[in-house]
């Protein structure tokens, strides 16, 4: 029978009797658990950042029409029951218009659909940004605003200026960051655009929108849906873009299919537009995965090396124990407790500055252009990363204190007693 | 209460060498024997085995009715802790516990009584060897002789029912010695323990109740 109190009292005094030892032992512990909060923290919460800004402002389906050649060419229709092969060279696609056939009771159709949470319709029209004798290339996004908000996050993207202008003024205009940099607009000036059937129009610049990404921002600007359709000079139903939102991002992939299937028109889903984002998260979180466990694995070799010192040190104590009665079980569960005891407090204390260090990171400045609305260092507070730190610091100070814990269970003691 | 039958011992290492032949002792409750021979010839190794630490012979130990060689390792250190109490050539305390917790611990592991009631009988031991004074003072801070002597009070702990020594007076000055002697063969009288001494110290060895002498690995 062992008995646990004892077991500890005398694990206490033999860590109390190697204070220096006990300590940097633990503070190895403390270091492994400490970094593994603070890198996963970091780059889950990094990863969390990033996967909002996609899964937030990315519609999770997208639907306009195909500029693809046609699948089967009319030569294979007529030819069909003959066996002869058929090469048509350099296929191109048909002419077609840019907005979407019957957009409005497909958008409507869309709406009621169960797995749909919203559906956006846009309008896009190439312009020319007049700046004095310089005419830009720009493209012009006309938008529901407030169903962009809601769905899309739309504001996020508003660096200064008020986004609702655009539902109370048709002729406002979110300009993108760049072309105002670079005509030096700012807002409440105005700008004037060209359509390509030669109209100019007068905009009022209400905001300055910006996505990070400068080939974007150089480009492209928000204004109202029938601001858009007045400058194509075409109606109420002339939408070119359908943006989805669903309620689950995993239902995004089959109801592409099945949108492709019904109508002819090409539905990209989120999964097919961000595959190598999904692969930068993954290697992101492959690259903490693996630093971390490197880090808390030296820790554990730093307690496994540490205790068996302490039993090479200990070997006349282990002895005369065992002379006296304790059984090779009780000498090992003395040394485990002692691993566990350093795991513990190395582990809480890693926790400590785990979360300490997080706080700080947390509250450093972190001003990007391609994050706007960032102000600090994203870090994520789950616990379930402090609780696999406690948990692995535990298992592995168990399994280094277990490897010589168990040495010191087998030591002969007529060997040591005889030897002095 | 203690019985060889027929032990033999051979070390392998580094070379085939039989270091006890046949020896069959046997020791009576209340005896005081003291074991003699040159240096050697296998006493140390005898005492280990009768001890139950050593378990690699041939033959047949019996302590206080049972038969050793049919005991697990786990039954046998509760022997060495209720049975038997081991008296070094060294002193042989735990250096970072205190006097009285290096007395305490074999009873702990036993058990027997509350931590209270240890502490009380710790005590009573250290005052009878004359070192209760020490008591608190961590074992690697007093004197060899006081050593030696809370190394004897940690072995009456458990009441055991025989006290082995090997060459418990070996590291004392006469005086020292002479207090040992007079402690152990007090206990023997008192409380009925059997006591197996081994010793180069011929005076000691004469007021025992019996010398057993080795030579070579047998029982002269
Ligand atoms: N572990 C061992 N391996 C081989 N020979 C040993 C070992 N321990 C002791 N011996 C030998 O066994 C003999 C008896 O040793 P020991 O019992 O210590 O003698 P004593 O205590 O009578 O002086 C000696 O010759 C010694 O060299
Ligand atoms: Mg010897």
């Amino acid at each position: 029978m062992i008995r646990f109190p004892l077991v500890f009292d005398i694990s206490r005094t033999h860590l109390l009797s190697k204070i220096k030892q006990t300590t940097v032992a633990s503070l190895g512990v403390t270091f492994g658990i400490g970094t593994y909060i603070i890198l996963m923290g970091f780059m889950t919460g990094l990863n969390g950042l990033l996967d909002g800004l996609i899964l937030n402002r990315t519609p999770h389906i997208q639907v306009f029409n195909k500029t693809t050649p046609s699948e089967i060419q009319p030569v294979e229709r007529f030819n069909k029951a003959t066996t002869d092969l058929h090469y048509v060279h350099s296929v191109k696609p048909k002419a077609r218009l840019e907005r979407i056939h019957n957009a409005l009771p497909l958008l409507s159709e869309l709406r009621r659909h169960q797995q749909v949470k919203g559906a956006t319709p846009q309008t896009t029209a190439k312009v020319f940004y007049l700046a004095g004798a310089n005419k830009l290339n720009g493209v012009l996004n006309g938008i529901q605003v407030r169903e962009e908000i809601r769905l899309f996050n739309f504001k996020d993207y508003i660096t200064e200026g008020d986004v609702l202008s655009l539902v109370r003024r048709k002729n406002s205009i979110l300009l993108g960051a760049g072309i105002a940099k670079n005509l030096s607009l700012s807002v409440g000036d105005r700008i004037q655009v060209m359509s390509t059937n030669g109209t100019t129009f007068s905009l009022l610049v209400s905001g300055i929108f910006q996505s990070g990404l400068a080939e974007v921002d150089d480009v492209q600007s928000y204004i109202s849906l029938p601001m858009a359709q007045q400058i194509l000079g075409a109606g109420r139903n002339h939408i070119t873009r359908l943006h989805v939102k669903l309620f689950e991002m995993a239902d995004a992939v089959p109801l592409a299919r099945t949108i492709e299937t019904l109508y002819d028109l090409r539905a990209l889903d989120i999964k097919t537009a961000n595959a190598q984002f999904d692969t930068g998260s993954d290697i992101r979180n492959l690259i903490s995965y693996a630093v971390s466990i490197t880090l808390l694995l030296v820790a554990g070799f730093g307690i496994y090396n540490i205790l068996n010192m302490f039993i090479y040190e200990k070997m006349n104590d282990i002895a005369i124990l065992k002379a006296t009665g304790f059984t090779g079980t009780d000498v090992k569960w003395i040394f485990i407790t002692q691993a566990m005891v350093i795991g513990l407090l190395g582990g809480t204390m890693g926790l400590i500055m785990g979360y300490g260090v997080s706080i700080f990171i947390d509250n450093l400045p972190f001003i990007t252009e391609a994050l706007p609305t960032i102000k600090t260092y994203p870090i994520n507070y789950d616990p379930l990363v402090y609780i696999s730190g406690v948990a692995f610091a535990l298992t592995s100070t168990f399994l280094a204190g277990y490897l010589p814990a168990r040495k010191a269970q087998q030591i002969d003691p007529v060997e040591i007693i005889r030897g002095q | 209460m203690l019985e060889t039958r027929h032990i033999d011992k051979y070390f392998l290492e580094p070379v085939k060498f039989h270091v006890l032949k046949d020896i069959n002792i046997e020791l009576q409750k209340g005896e005081f024997v003291s074991i003699m021979g040159k240096s050697g010839c296998g006493k140390s190794t005898l005492l280990y085995i009768l001890s139950t630490m050593d378990t690699a012979y041939e033959g047949e130990l019996w302590i206080d009715g049972d038969k050793m060689s049919d005991l697990t390792q786990n039954e046998l250190a509760r022997i060495r802790n209720e049975k038997i109490g081991f008296v070094f050539q060294f002193h042989y305390l735990l250096p970072e516990f205190t006097v009285l917790k290096n007395v305490m611990l074999p009873a702990l592991k036993l058990g027997r009584e509350d931590v209270e009631g240890i502490r009380a009988r710790a005590m009573e031991k250290l005052e009878i060897l004359g070192v209760s004074d020490q008591a608190n003072k961590k074992a690697y801070r007093i004197s060899g002789g006081q050593k030696q002597r809370v190394s004897i009070a940690r072995a009456l702990i458990n009441d055991p029912k025989i006290i082995m020594g090997d060459e418990p007076t070996g590291n004392l000055d006469s005086k020292n010695s002479e207090n040992v002697f007079n402690i152990l063969k007090t206990l023997c009288d008192s409380m009925g323990m059997s006591l197996l001494v081994v010793t180069h110290d011929i005076d000691f060895a004469e007021r025992t109740d019996r010398i057993i002498e080795m030579g070579d690995g047998t029982i002269l």
